[in-house]
């Protein structure tokens, strides 16, 4: 008898390609549209470098579109995968890292990183990383000695954790005289628009190393849905694996933040419809989760621009818009 | 030859509360060892002292002759494989999957599954009697089932020792009875020292090798069932009425709680 290659990986491939073509689509679709036009035939022969580099679609296409349709692919699959991690180690499919105040505390450090004139990489990257890793110490402080997080207490304290750092970040913006107060509070709904494509890059480079560290550590998260005590007896040594899966998460959200302050819900819609389709395996669900989150923010991202008449929308309002509601769904379902 | 399991003057607290106080104890390879006793007296913080799960304050525990902190992780749970008292029932995988993750500590960190792992799953779960439900989900089960995979799990795991916390807590008398034969089978087919939490005196003396009596976090007696079932050292430990006599199958004692009722003529 041949060696098959192991079932897992077939299903690997076959998942993360059929991923792979959705969102191959999307990002070509948020290329294609936009207020300056272009057919989709025209947009195809830019990208395929067959059309007159001096002309103007070819400068939107490749300054303006591109960046902003791959930071919404970045920040999207940042976003889902942050979900996915926070819900497998608090074993808590209600958790998010809007909806944990993680992405608040990265705000308020960005905010301030911006107030203290500090660039945008590596400074308000650092102080966003600090604020979410304080409301992440927060919220363990205030669930210690539970081996499973109660729906309850973790809705209760994101709230609290929320409100407070709302607080803070209307403080900070009431006591700034900055000509800029509309581009902060646009950027704190979720603004795509600001990228170019060197800031992406660096982004990228940010990202790209935790994405693999999380896929490595995705069969632990599955052990870890067994509860601490029996992953640890499996041989998963579990300070070492949640620790790093909590900095490794709270450092790419925070990353995220800090280009393109808060859009929420990403992380729960998408994790949530993954799982729903694929199962519970996360060494299927992380790469399909990086894909189709960054899927669903591209498509988002293209509504907010399409959709007014005038002007566009921040990616943040629409993806709140869809999320909001199936989490009061999820919640009124994991209640009964 | 050393002992499966040797613990030297081992105690352990919680802030000031003493669970365990200077406990030394062997457990010899393919004994059947249970451990009884009251409420709180340290019977599942023993276990996951040996588990590994938790970290000896004071005094040792040698697990096949190497301390236990010596190991790694895997080479643990090579070694100790975990039952806890609360199975997490709301898995989300199937059954075949969940018996398969006890292949983890021999695969690599992706936990990619090979045709080996999988053949010693099925033999797991025909070993349990629960290969005809690989494809259901936990919650689909009866209590007696979740505890049958959880068991063909651990045996995945291809231990030397298996540590059960209350696994009959919550069965009926037939599945008390499966799942206690299984272990039984598990301890004489597969030479696994089975080591067992119970609340159940009667089924400790029916099956154990032997017995653990703890109160308060210090040794009662260690022995085989007729020696440490006395109904002097019952009595003492549980501080409740009893009778203790030969069991009509023989060979081991039986023990009858008494009810209140029958004591008021003593008054």
């Amino acid at each position: 008898m041949t060696a098959n290659p192991p079932r897992i990986i077939i299903r690997l491939i076959w998942t993360s390609g059929l991923l792979l073509v959705v969102f191959l689509a999307a990002v070509f679709a948020g290329i294609s549209a936009g207020s300056s036009g272009g057919g989709m035939l025209s947009v195809l022969q830019v990208i395929l470098g067959k059309s007159d580099p001096d002309s103007m679609l070819h400068a939107i296409i490749w300054q303006i579109r591109l960046p902003r349709v791959l930071l919404a692919a970045l920040v999207g699959a940042t976003l889902s995968l942050g979900g996915l991690v926070f819900q497998a180690l608090l074993r808590n499919l209600l958790a998010e890292p809007y909806i944990l105040g993680i992405s608040g505390g990265s705000a308020i450090g960005a905010i301030t990183g911006i107030l203290l004139g500090l660039s945008r990489f590596p400074g308000v990257s650092l102080t966003a990383f600090l604020g979410s890793m304080a409301t992440l110490a927060l919220i363990l402080v205030m669930t210690s000695g539970q081996s499973v997080m109660k729906k309850e207490s973790l809705l209760l304290s994101g709230v609290m954790v929320n409100a407070f750092c709302s607080s803070v970040i209307m403080f900070l913006v009431s006591v700034t005289q900055d000509a800029k107060l509309h581009n902060i509070i646009f950027w704190l709904m979720g603004d795509l628009s600001t990228a170019d494509i060197r800031q992406v890059g660096i982004l990228a480079g940010m990202l790209l190393p935790c994405f693999v560290i999380i896929f490595w550590h995705s069969h632990a998260m599955n052990l870890l849905l067994m509860g601490k005590e029996m992953a640890q007896a499996t041989g998963i040594s579990i300070k070492v694996v949640t620790i790093t899966l909590l900095v490794t998460s709270s450092f790419m959200v925070s990353a995220t933040v800090s280009y393109c302050g808060l859009i929420g819900f990403v992380g729960l819609v998408m994790p949530h419809l993954l799982r729903l389709i694929l199962g519970p395996d996360h060494r299927i669900l992380v790469p399909a989760c990086i894909l189709g989150g960054g899927s669903y923010l591209v498509i988002c991202d293209l509504l907010a621009r399409t959709l007014p008449q005038q002007g566009e929308l921040p990616a943040g309002v629409v993806t709140a818009l869809i999320g909001a509601p199936l989490f009061i769904m999820l919640l009124k379902k994991s209640g009964r | 030859m050393n002992p499966t399991i040797k613990i030297t003057n081992l105690s352990h607290s919680f802030g000031k509360r003493k669970v365990l106080r200077n406990l030394s104890l062997r457990v010899e390879k393919g004994d059947f060892f249970i451990i009884i006793g009251p409420n709180g007296s340290g019977k599942t913080t023993l276990m996951k002292l040996m588990a590994g799960i938790l970290r000896p304050q004071s005094g040792q525990i040698e697990i096949l002759g190497r301390l236990n902190r010596s190991y790694t992780p895997k080479a643990l749970a090579r070694a100790v494989a975990f039952v806890p008292q609360r199975l997490p029932v709301d898995l989300p995988f199937t059954v075949g999957e969940t018996v398969l993750l006890g292949r983890a500590p021999y695969q690599g960190a992706l936990g990619i599954e090979g045709e080996e792992d999988i053949e010693i799953a099925k033999q797991a779960m025909q070993f349990t009697e629960v290969d005809h439900l690989s494809g259901a989900t936990l919650g689909q089960l009866s209590g007696g089932e979740q505890q049958r995979v959880f068991i063909a799990r651990v045996i995945c795991q291809e231990p030397e020792i298996m540590l059960l916390d209350e696994p009959t807590a919550s069965l009926d008398l037939a599945h008390q009875v499966k799942v206690m034969d299984l272990m039984e089978k598990l301890k004489v087919e597969k030479a696994i020292t089975v080591v067992m939490v119970s609340h159940d005196v009667n089924l400790a003396a029916m099956y154990s090798d032997q017995v653990l009596l703890l109160k308060e976090g210090e040794i009662v007696c260690i022995g085989s069932p007729s020696d440490v079932l006395s109904f002097r050292k019952l009595e003492q430990t549980y501080d409740c009425k009893l009778l203790v006599d030969e069991s009509p199958l023989g060979g081991f004692p039986r023990v009858t709680l008494v009810p209140g009722r029958y004591m008021e003529s003593d008054k």
